[in-house]
């Protein structure tokens, strides 16, 4: 076992503090549907293959984090309230490098 | 009206794996599906990325599995209305349903199994704040008739393959073509960015990036956008007779949720334990679109889904005949086509 914190602030504004598993090949997306931080159907609707944009985060704190790929990108540009510090939910693996990460989930698309 | 013994909303794997077993309770079926083509998500979002947990298959493309399927249950006929979405079901007095679309076919059956996955797929609007009031009137998110756009002034915006390909295509039917993305780079068919990039050399395609259409001026119809460049702030204001957002598309469960249905975290409440009948009798709820206790969204799940459905079904039409299940090994596979598949037999022939 090998958790560590992430502080998610969920769509109504309400910090969540949960433990996350680096073992579980989870990416942040599935850690807020695990913790149901969303209602299922309006997170991770296209499975985390990057292909929508319902788990559309702003990342808060200065972690460095992994460089967006082309598809995550790709998205990001056709999604609607985006940010200089938004990323996909399901393109962030949980790994040790991202203990203590503040994330606020972008709001739900129309 | 299209009459059939199973009518099936949605036609992802789910609801195409239900023809074949329907079919093979000799139980017609038709689909419903708001999409062009059959396959679901599957097709649609991601034809091309491979499935590594279909039972029997170590790897299969998504649009190959759909595929599979058609040829699976193309011995059983199955009737289609593509491109229309299913909005309202209405119970009759002998306990039968008739499902219209949105574009008013109706279709009669005993039988309604849902099998919608995520819902319909509508296409994504952009967050403008007076975008409702040119629906129509300018604003449109699909372009039906490309004529309608002859000699306009056209503004499109994303960057996918339909704002490109579309790009492409109305730089010669209308007299004005603008497109507006908010990054420099596109993401679609590399022929069609150099196509583009092409048109725009020509002075065919006007390119506006990285910027995005930030407002929408008109008094009835559409009279001009204001498009805003994302990198110095410039604002540009353009007079055109047509928007067109090609954002592309996103699911929503849409009208099926005014049906009376039990809905629970945006799905269909199911009894798991027997069926998978909805809160409704005669209607199922199939695949990524129910929800249970335990529920998992999964092709392989929704599989298992449909053919307990099916038998449930036949019974509900048949109450009074005897049924057992039988396996495709023994009774083959007998299409509505008249063609049959069956185990080839085994020779028996004594040894001297």
């Amino acid at each position: 076992m090998s958790d560590i914190k992430i502080k998610i602030t969920d769509r109504d504004g309400v910090l969540h503090e949960v433990d996350a598993p680096t073992d579980m090949n989870m990416n942040l997306m599935e850690v807020v549907r695990s913790y149901e931080l969303a209602p299922e159907g309006t997170i991770g609707i296209c499975g985390g293959m990057a292909m929508c944009a319902s788990c559309q985060c702003y990342v808060k704190s200065d972690h460095d984090l992994p460089e967006k790929s082309d598809d995550e990108e790709a998205m990001l540009a056709e999604a609607f309230f985006v940010e200089d510090n938004s990323r996909l939910g399901c393109q962030l693996h949980i790994t040790p490098e991202l203990e203590g990460l503040e994330v606020e989930l972008a709001p739900e698309e129309g | 009206m299209i009459k059939t013994d199973i009518l099936i909303i949605g036609s992802g794997p789910t609801g195409l794996f239900a023809v074949f077993e329907a079919g093979l309770l000799q139980l017609k079926c038709h689909l419903i599906d708001a999409l062009p083509q059959p396959g679901g998500q599957c097709a649609e979002i991601y034809p091309k990325k491979p499935i590594y947990d279909i039972p029997g298959f170590p790897e299969v493309l998504a649009g190959k599995l759909v595929d599979n399927l058609m040829e699976q249950i193309a011995p059983f006929q199955p009737g289609f209305t593509l491109g229309e979405r299913a909005d309202t079901i209405e119970k009759l007095e002998d306990g039968t349903f008739i499902v219209t679309t949105n574009k008013g076919t109706k279709h009669h059956a005993p039988i309604v199994a849902i099998a919608g996955g995520l819902g319909s797929f509508e296409p994504r609007k952009p967050q403008l704040e007076n975008l409702a009031q040119f629906e129509d009137k300018g604003v449109a998110y699909i372009i039906k008739e490309p004529e309608v756009y002859r000699d306009k002034k056209v503004v499109i915006a994303g960057g996918g393959d339909s704002a490109l390909d579309w790009s492409i295509f109305l730089s010669d039917v209308a007299s004005e073509v603008t497109l507006v993305h908010r990054r420099n780079e596109f993401r679609g068919a590399l022929d069609s960015v150099e196509k583009v990039q092409q048109l725009k050399n020509e002075g065919k395609i006007n390119l506006i990036t990285p910027a995005e259409v930030k407002q929408l001026v008109g008094t009835d119809r559409l009279e001009k956008v204001i498009v805003r460049k994302t990198d110095n702030s410039e604002e540009i204001e353009l007079e055109v007779d047509n928007f067109i957002p090609l954002f592309g598309l996103s699911p929503k469960l849409g009208p099926i949720a005014d049906w009376g249905l039990e809905i629970e975290k945006n799905a269909i409440k199911v009894d798991n334990t027997l069926d998978y009948q909805t809160n409704i009798p005669g209607v199922y709820a199939i695949g990524d679109v129910n929800t249970y206790p335990g529920k998992l969204k999964l092709i392989l799940c929704g599989f298992h889904e449909a053919t307990l459905m099916c038998q449930s079904a036949y019974q509900r039409i048949y109450p009074d005949k005897k049924y057992v299940m039988k396996y495709t090994t023994v009774g083959g596979v007998t299409g509505f086509d008249g063609s049959k598949k069956e185990a080839p037999k085994a020779v028996v022939k004594s040894i001297e």
